[in-house]
Protein backbone atom coordinates (compact mmCIF):
# COMPACT_ATOMS: atom_id res chain seq x y z
CA UNK A 1 0.00 0.00 0.00
CA UNK A 2 1.08 3.80 -0.94
CA UNK A 3 3.30 5.14 2.36
CA UNK A 4 0.95 7.92 1.93
CA UNK A 5 -1.80 6.80 3.40
CA UNK A 6 -0.70 5.97 6.79
CA UNK A 7 1.77 8.82 7.24
CA UNK A 8 1.34 12.42 8.45
CA UNK A 9 -0.03 14.75 5.78
CA UNK A 10 1.75 17.61 5.41
CA UNK A 11 -0.06 20.84 6.04
CA UNK A 12 -0.57 22.51 2.64
CA UNK A 13 -2.29 19.60 1.55
CA UNK A 14 -4.36 18.65 5.23
CA UNK A 15 -5.57 22.37 5.36
CA UNK A 16 -6.87 22.75 2.08
CA UNK A 17 -8.69 19.44 2.33
CA UNK A 18 -10.07 20.23 5.73
CA UNK A 19 -11.57 23.46 3.74
CA UNK A 20 -12.96 21.40 1.22
CA UNK A 21 -16.27 20.32 3.62
CA UNK A 22 -17.21 23.84 3.97
CA UNK A 23 -18.40 23.73 0.02
CA UNK A 24 -18.87 20.04 0.02
CA UNK A 25 -21.36 20.24 2.86
CA UNK A 26 -22.89 23.11 0.91
CA UNK A 27 -23.20 21.87 -2.43
CA UNK A 28 -24.22 18.38 -0.89
CA UNK A 29 -27.43 19.85 1.08
CA UNK A 30 -27.11 23.44 2.01
CA UNK A 31 -25.09 22.28 4.79
CA UNK A 32 -22.82 24.66 7.10
CA UNK A 33 -20.00 22.72 8.62
CA UNK A 34 -20.04 22.73 12.40
CA UNK A 35 -19.86 19.63 14.49
CA UNK A 36 -20.36 21.40 17.55
CA UNK A 37 -23.91 21.44 17.42
CA UNK A 38 -23.89 17.74 17.41
CA UNK A 39 -23.38 18.50 21.17
CA UNK A 40 -27.02 20.09 21.53
CA UNK A 41 -28.79 17.51 19.15
CA UNK A 42 -27.88 14.50 21.34
CA UNK A 43 -28.59 16.83 24.57
CA UNK A 44 -31.87 17.43 22.76
CA UNK A 45 -32.23 13.80 21.85
CA UNK A 46 -31.36 12.48 25.29
CA UNK A 47 -31.84 14.44 27.94
CA UNK A 48 -34.15 17.91 26.95
CA UNK A 49 -35.57 17.98 30.36
CA UNK A 50 -37.48 21.37 30.58
CA UNK A 51 -34.77 23.16 28.92
CA UNK A 52 -35.96 25.14 26.02
CA UNK A 53 -32.64 25.26 24.12
CA UNK A 54 -33.05 21.46 23.28
CA UNK A 55 -37.04 21.88 23.22
CA UNK A 56 -36.66 21.00 18.88
CA UNK A 57 -36.78 18.26 16.91
CA UNK A 58 -33.39 16.80 16.37
CA UNK A 59 -33.47 14.92 14.16
CA UNK A 60 -34.72 17.03 11.28
CA UNK A 61 -31.93 19.71 12.24
CA UNK A 62 -29.00 17.75 12.90
CA UNK A 63 -29.86 13.88 11.75
CA UNK A 64 -27.37 14.40 9.14
CA UNK A 65 -24.85 16.47 11.23
CA UNK A 66 -25.16 13.43 13.64
CA UNK A 67 -24.54 11.12 10.98
CA UNK A 68 -21.35 13.13 9.42
CA UNK A 69 -20.50 12.39 13.03
CA UNK A 70 -20.73 9.21 12.83
CA UNK A 71 -18.63 9.11 9.56
CA UNK A 72 -15.70 11.22 11.78
CA UNK A 73 -15.69 8.10 14.30
CA UNK A 74 -15.19 5.52 11.78
CA UNK A 75 -13.18 7.67 9.70
CA UNK A 76 -10.88 7.58 12.14
CA UNK A 77 -11.06 4.25 13.28
CA UNK A 78 -9.80 3.68 9.50
CA UNK A 79 -6.93 5.69 9.55
CA UNK A 80 -5.51 3.72 12.86
CA UNK A 81 -5.83 0.40 11.61
CA UNK A 82 -4.88 1.89 8.20
CA UNK A 83 -1.03 1.63 9.09
CA UNK A 84 1.35 1.07 11.84
CA UNK A 85 0.99 3.90 14.61
CA UNK A 86 3.65 6.66 14.59
CA UNK A 87 5.02 9.03 17.20
CA UNK A 88 3.83 12.40 16.54
CA UNK A 89 6.69 14.37 15.46
CA UNK A 90 6.17 17.17 17.41
CA UNK A 91 9.37 19.74 17.68
CA UNK A 92 12.06 19.65 19.99
CA UNK A 93 11.12 22.14 22.15
CA UNK A 94 7.96 20.91 22.43
CA UNK A 95 9.11 17.76 23.69
CA UNK A 96 11.54 18.86 26.24
CA UNK A 97 8.61 21.67 27.43
CA UNK A 98 6.62 18.81 27.90
CA UNK A 99 8.98 16.39 29.55
CA UNK A 100 9.10 18.79 32.14
CA UNK A 101 5.92 18.94 33.16
CA UNK A 102 5.95 14.84 33.95
CA UNK A 103 4.76 13.49 29.99
CA UNK A 104 7.23 10.96 28.87
CA UNK A 105 5.37 8.88 26.38
CA UNK A 106 5.39 10.17 23.27
CA UNK A 107 3.58 7.67 21.58
CA UNK A 108 0.50 7.37 19.77
CA UNK A 109 -1.53 10.66 19.47
CA UNK A 110 -2.39 11.30 23.04
CA UNK A 111 0.06 10.86 26.05
CA UNK A 112 -0.37 7.77 27.90
CA UNK A 113 0.02 9.69 31.31
CA UNK A 114 -3.17 11.36 30.64
CA UNK A 115 -5.37 9.79 28.51
CA UNK A 116 -5.83 6.10 29.22
CA UNK A 117 -8.76 4.89 31.71
CA UNK A 118 -6.23 3.99 34.20
CA UNK A 119 -5.37 7.71 33.85
CA UNK A 120 -8.36 9.04 34.95
CA UNK A 121 -8.32 8.43 38.72
CA UNK A 122 -5.31 10.98 38.82
CA UNK A 123 -6.00 14.09 39.22
CA UNK A 124 -4.14 15.41 36.08
CA UNK A 125 -6.02 12.98 33.94
CA UNK A 126 -9.50 13.49 35.32
CA UNK A 127 -8.70 17.27 34.74
CA UNK A 128 -7.73 16.49 31.28
CA UNK A 129 -10.55 14.43 30.32
CA UNK A 130 -13.37 14.91 32.68
CA UNK A 131 -12.63 18.96 33.15
CA UNK A 132 -11.69 19.82 29.57
CA UNK A 133 -14.90 17.51 28.08
CA UNK A 134 -17.05 19.76 30.30
CA UNK A 135 -15.14 22.56 29.29
CA UNK A 136 -15.62 22.05 25.66
CA UNK A 137 -19.14 21.07 25.89
CA UNK A 138 -19.87 23.85 27.84
CA UNK A 139 -17.77 26.82 25.94
CA UNK A 140 -19.09 25.35 22.38
CA UNK A 141 -22.60 26.16 23.28
CA UNK A 142 -22.18 29.33 25.06
CA UNK A 143 -20.04 30.56 21.94
CA UNK A 144 -22.70 28.62 19.69
CA UNK A 145 -19.74 26.78 17.83
CA UNK A 146 -15.84 25.42 18.10
CA UNK A 147 -13.10 25.28 15.32
CA UNK A 148 -15.19 23.96 12.43
CA UNK A 149 -18.29 26.33 13.13
CA UNK A 150 -16.45 29.37 13.77
CA UNK A 151 -12.66 29.28 12.78
CA UNK A 152 -13.07 27.65 9.11
CA UNK A 153 -16.83 27.95 8.43
CA UNK A 154 -17.73 31.45 10.18
CA UNK A 155 -14.05 32.91 9.18
CA UNK A 156 -14.38 31.65 5.36
CA UNK A 157 -17.83 33.90 5.63
CA UNK A 158 -15.99 37.07 7.43
CA UNK A 159 -18.15 37.04 10.09
CA UNK A 160 -17.06 39.47 13.19
CA UNK A 161 -18.52 36.94 15.44
CA UNK A 162 -16.54 33.98 14.59
CA UNK A 163 -13.80 36.00 14.63
CA UNK A 164 -14.39 36.85 18.41
CA UNK A 165 -15.08 33.73 19.11
CA UNK A 166 -11.60 32.78 17.97
CA UNK A 167 -9.79 35.17 20.07
CA UNK A 168 -11.36 33.64 22.66
CA UNK A 169 -10.15 29.96 21.68
CA UNK A 170 -6.72 31.39 21.73
CA UNK A 171 -6.90 33.35 24.99
CA UNK A 172 -8.57 30.28 26.66
CA UNK A 173 -5.87 27.75 25.12
CA UNK A 174 -2.91 29.79 26.53
CA UNK A 175 -4.36 30.55 29.57
CA UNK A 176 -4.87 26.83 29.88
CA UNK A 177 -1.09 26.33 28.45
CA UNK A 178 0.71 28.57 30.64
CA UNK A 179 -1.61 28.64 34.00
CA UNK A 180 -3.48 25.33 34.37
CA UNK A 181 -1.72 22.93 33.04
CA UNK A 182 1.82 23.52 34.67
CA UNK A 183 0.07 23.18 37.93
CA UNK A 184 -2.35 20.44 37.25
CA UNK A 185 0.80 18.40 35.48
CA UNK A 186 3.42 19.37 37.30
CA UNK A 187 2.56 20.68 41.00
CA UNK A 188 0.28 18.12 41.82
CA UNK B 1 -40.20 17.85 20.87
CA UNK B 2 -43.85 19.77 19.65
CA UNK B 3 -42.17 23.34 18.92
CA UNK B 4 -42.03 23.46 14.94
CA UNK B 5 -39.72 26.27 14.88
CA UNK B 6 -36.34 25.25 15.52
CA UNK B 7 -33.39 27.86 16.02
CA UNK B 8 -30.20 26.10 14.76
CA UNK B 9 -28.52 29.17 16.60
CA UNK B 10 -29.47 28.64 19.53
CA UNK B 11 -28.66 25.01 18.71
CA UNK B 12 -24.96 25.79 18.22
CA UNK B 13 -22.66 25.20 15.81
CA UNK B 14 -23.38 26.99 12.75
CA UNK B 15 -26.67 25.86 12.06
CA UNK B 16 -27.93 25.55 8.34
CA UNK B 17 -30.33 27.88 7.01
CA UNK B 18 -33.57 25.95 5.81
CA UNK B 19 -34.53 22.56 7.84
CA UNK B 20 -35.32 20.86 5.32
CA UNK B 21 -36.39 17.02 5.42
CA UNK B 22 -33.15 14.92 4.49
CA UNK B 23 -33.68 12.07 2.16
CA UNK B 24 -32.27 8.71 3.21
CA UNK B 25 -29.72 8.48 0.11
CA UNK B 26 -28.06 11.88 1.39
CA UNK B 27 -27.72 10.50 4.66
CA UNK B 28 -25.20 8.06 3.10
CA UNK B 29 -23.28 11.14 1.24
CA UNK B 30 -23.04 12.80 4.84
CA UNK B 31 -21.81 9.69 6.29
CA UNK B 32 -19.37 9.08 3.83
CA UNK B 33 -18.37 12.60 4.21
CA UNK B 34 -17.72 11.86 7.75
CA UNK B 35 -15.64 9.20 7.19
CA UNK B 36 -13.62 11.20 4.69
CA UNK B 37 -13.20 13.92 7.63
CA UNK B 38 -12.29 11.77 10.15
CA UNK B 39 -9.76 10.20 8.00
CA UNK B 40 -8.32 13.63 7.01
CA UNK B 41 -7.81 15.19 10.79
CA UNK B 42 -6.30 12.02 11.87
CA UNK B 43 -3.48 11.97 9.01
CA UNK B 44 -3.74 15.97 9.76
CA UNK B 45 -2.84 15.24 13.35
CA UNK B 46 -5.00 17.73 14.49
CA UNK B 47 -6.49 15.08 17.00
CA UNK B 48 -3.52 15.20 18.68
CA UNK B 49 -3.32 16.68 22.35
CA UNK B 50 0.89 16.67 21.09
CA UNK B 51 0.10 19.05 17.88
CA UNK B 52 -2.49 21.22 19.88
CA UNK B 53 0.42 21.72 22.87
CA UNK B 54 2.64 22.66 20.27
CA UNK B 55 0.20 24.99 18.79
CA UNK B 56 -0.20 26.62 21.76
CA UNK B 57 3.64 27.36 22.71
CA UNK B 58 4.07 28.49 19.05
CA UNK B 59 6.58 25.82 18.65
CA UNK B 60 5.93 24.94 15.25
CA UNK B 61 3.72 26.70 12.12
CA UNK B 62 2.08 23.59 11.03
CA UNK B 63 -0.98 23.74 13.17
CA UNK B 64 -1.52 27.34 11.83
CA UNK B 65 -0.40 26.40 8.03
CA UNK B 66 -3.21 23.74 8.60
CA UNK B 67 -6.09 26.03 10.09
CA UNK B 68 -4.85 29.45 7.71
CA UNK B 69 -4.84 27.12 4.33
CA UNK B 70 -8.49 25.75 5.38
CA UNK B 71 -9.76 28.92 6.00
CA UNK B 72 -8.19 30.06 2.67
CA UNK B 73 -9.77 27.44 0.69
CA UNK B 74 -13.12 27.27 2.52
CA UNK B 75 -13.46 31.23 1.52
CA UNK B 76 -12.70 31.02 -1.63
CA UNK B 77 -15.11 28.21 -2.21
CA UNK B 78 -17.60 30.19 -0.48
CA UNK B 79 -17.01 33.31 -2.49
CA UNK B 80 -17.19 30.74 -5.75
CA UNK B 81 -20.75 29.31 -5.20
CA UNK B 82 -21.82 33.10 -4.11
CA UNK B 83 -21.05 34.73 -7.36
CA UNK B 84 -22.20 31.45 -9.35
CA UNK B 85 -25.57 31.15 -7.61
CA UNK B 86 -24.70 27.53 -7.13
CA UNK B 87 -27.74 25.19 -6.55
CA UNK B 88 -26.95 22.73 -3.76
CA UNK B 89 -27.68 18.78 -5.04
CA UNK B 90 -30.77 18.87 -2.98
CA UNK B 91 -32.19 21.58 -4.46
CA UNK B 92 -31.91 24.62 -2.30
CA UNK B 93 -30.12 27.67 -3.18
CA UNK B 94 -27.14 27.66 -0.93
CA UNK B 95 -27.34 30.25 1.93
CA UNK B 96 -25.06 30.54 5.27
CA UNK B 97 -26.72 32.71 7.56
CA UNK B 98 -24.92 35.03 9.24
CA UNK B 99 -24.79 34.44 13.01
CA UNK B 100 -26.08 37.58 15.41
CA UNK B 101 -23.27 40.06 16.78
CA UNK B 102 -25.13 40.76 20.03
CA UNK B 103 -22.99 42.41 22.25
CA UNK B 104 -20.67 39.79 21.45
CA UNK B 105 -19.87 38.38 25.05
CA UNK B 106 -21.06 35.07 24.26
CA UNK B 107 -18.61 34.29 21.74
CA UNK B 108 -15.42 36.07 23.60
CA UNK B 109 -16.59 34.13 26.29
CA UNK B 110 -17.96 30.61 25.52
CA UNK B 111 -14.83 30.74 22.97
CA UNK B 112 -12.59 31.41 26.24
CA UNK B 113 -14.00 28.87 27.84
CA UNK B 114 -13.91 26.59 25.62
CA UNK B 115 -10.19 27.06 24.42
CA UNK B 116 -9.32 25.68 27.81
CA UNK B 117 -11.28 22.79 27.29
CA UNK B 118 -9.45 22.73 23.58
CA UNK B 119 -6.24 22.61 25.62
CA UNK B 120 -6.80 21.02 28.36
CA UNK B 121 -8.38 17.93 26.25
CA UNK B 122 -6.11 18.40 23.44
CA UNK B 123 -9.40 17.92 21.40
CA UNK B 124 -12.11 19.90 19.67
CA UNK B 125 -15.53 17.94 18.84
CA UNK B 126 -14.71 16.51 15.66
CA UNK B 127 -11.41 15.45 16.95
CA UNK B 128 -12.83 13.98 20.37
CA UNK B 129 -14.75 11.36 18.33
CA UNK B 130 -11.81 10.93 15.59
CA UNK B 131 -9.94 9.86 18.63
CA UNK B 132 -12.21 7.19 19.67
CA UNK B 133 -12.01 5.71 16.58
CA UNK B 134 -7.85 6.52 16.71
CA UNK B 135 -8.34 3.93 19.78
CA UNK B 136 -8.18 6.44 22.37
CA UNK B 137 -11.45 4.70 24.40
CA UNK B 138 -11.31 6.81 27.45
CA UNK B 139 -12.42 9.80 25.31
CA UNK B 140 -16.14 8.64 25.52
CA UNK B 141 -15.78 10.08 29.27
CA UNK B 142 -14.69 13.26 27.67
CA UNK B 143 -17.78 13.44 25.22
CA UNK B 144 -19.96 12.15 28.22
CA UNK B 145 -18.82 15.27 30.30
CA UNK B 146 -19.14 17.25 26.83
CA UNK B 147 -22.41 16.72 26.89
CA UNK B 148 -22.52 17.09 30.47
CA UNK B 149 -21.66 20.45 29.77
CA UNK B 150 -23.65 21.52 26.41
CA UNK B 151 -26.46 20.61 29.01
CA UNK B 152 -25.54 22.88 32.04
CA UNK B 153 -24.99 25.54 29.25
CA UNK B 154 -28.79 24.62 28.01
CA UNK B 155 -29.82 25.28 31.97
CA UNK B 156 -27.75 28.52 33.06
CA UNK B 157 -28.27 29.90 29.49
CA UNK B 158 -31.15 32.67 30.79
CA UNK B 159 -28.64 33.58 33.60
CA UNK B 160 -25.79 33.91 31.11
CA UNK B 161 -25.23 37.25 29.61
CA UNK B 162 -25.05 37.22 25.40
Amino acid sequence: MATWIYKEWPWYVAGPLIGLFVPALLIAGNKVFGISGNLSHLCAAIAPGKLELFRYDWRKAGLWNLVFLAGVLIGGFLAFHGGPAQEIAISAETRTALARLGIHDFHGVAPHELFTWHALLTLRGFVSVVVGGFLVGFGTAYAAGCTSGHAISGLANFELPSLIAVFGFFAGGLAATYFILPIVLGGL
Amino acid sequence: MTTPSVSTFDGCGAGSSEQQKVRPAFLAVYLLLGIAFGFVLSRAEVISWFRIQEMFRFQSFRMYGIIGSAVVTAAISVALIKRTGLKSVSGESIAIPRKPLGSGIRYAAGGTIFGLGWALTGACPGPLFALIGNGVSVMIVAVVSALAGTWVYGWLRPRLPH
